[in-house]
């Protein structure tokens, strides 16, 4: 991250000052006003100049999408990264070929690797990110299957009259499970145990 | 595989210069050993191991050339 002080007539001038001085652009920089200054009588007498602090900040989002894009390529996977970014919530999509490796049995490659994204892309800087990171619509069909797996467990626990526990998984997927069964009154959901090995109970 | 593994670590620590990976191989398995500056250990390690955890699925799930099995030691 680079810093520096510039000055100007006004805050604009100073602003534009320091841009090329960093030779960069506004959407780049984070700018502080020191001093908004003053006009003056006629321009002339008591003005004062005005100063900003104009510092460079890493684009979180383009910096950590290099991170995916070489790891990706060193794993020996052709594929294409496509970013899209809602509020502070950053979205990778990735698609090509040899998928299935990135995926692992049941995500957890790719819950893993979106855990080291989502520690990237907060490191630095001071907007807060989460981020997903999905692979040829896995996480849609991923969701499809927890919410049968939800509604097939539930049946299940009603009809035994007993609680059923699932297997771990992490809490964007518990999530699925408990907002499914949240409008089910026959049964409540809580999560038990310790991450990694957090899992859902489905009580009747 | 020593590329790989470094591109990980690198964005995760604050001494990128101090990242060592070697490579040593044995009978049945290659074992990568992985030592970063004595600030960044946390940050490659985490809570509970989470981080290291992390990053052996991802480089335990990328290719190798021969079918030994691949070990990656921290520090």
């Amino acid at each position: 991250m680079r810093e520096i002080t510039a000055s100007g007539q006004t805050v604009e001038e100073a602003v534009q000052s320091a841009l090329e001085q960093l030779n960069t652009t506004r959407d780049q920089v984070e700018i502080d006003v020191i001093d908004e200054g003053k006009k003056g009588l006629l321009g002339v007498f008591g003005s004062k100049r005005a100063f900003v602090k104009v510092s460079t900040v890493k684009n979180q989002i383009e910096e950590t999408e290099k991170y995916l894009q070489q790891i990706i390529k060193q794993m020996h996977i052709d594929a294409t990264i496509f970013t899209k970014v809602e509020e502070n919530h950053v979205t990778y999509d990735v698609q090509g070929d040899n998928i299935a490796l990135l995926i692992g049995k049941r995500g957890q490659t790719l819950n893993a690797l979106q855990y080291l994204l989502h520690l990237v892309i907060n490191k630095e800087g001071k907007q807060y990110y989460t981020v997903t990171l999905d692979a040829e619509g896995y996480r849609g069909r991923r969701k499809e299957t927890l919410e049968s797996l939800a509604l097939k467990m539930a049946d299940k626990a009603i009809r035994m009259n007993k609680k059923v526990a699932l297997e771990p998984m992490p809490a964007f997927e518990r999530k699925i499970i408990h907002s499914v069964l949240q409008a089910n009154e026959e049964v409540s959901t809580y999560s038990d145990g310790k991450e990694p090995h957090r899992h859902i109970v489905i009580q009747p | 595989m020593t590329a790989l593994i470094e591109s990980i670590v690198t964005s995760l620590v604050d001494h990128p210069e101090d990242i060592v990976v070697t490579e040593t191989e044995e009978e049945s398995k290659i074992v990568y050993h992985l030592s970063v500056n004595p600030d960044d250990v946390g940050k490659v390690i985490g809570k509970n191991g989470r981080i290291a955890k992390a990053i052996r699925t991802v480089v335990y799930a990328a290719k190798t050339n021969s079918n030994k099995r691949v070990y990656l030691d921290i520090m």
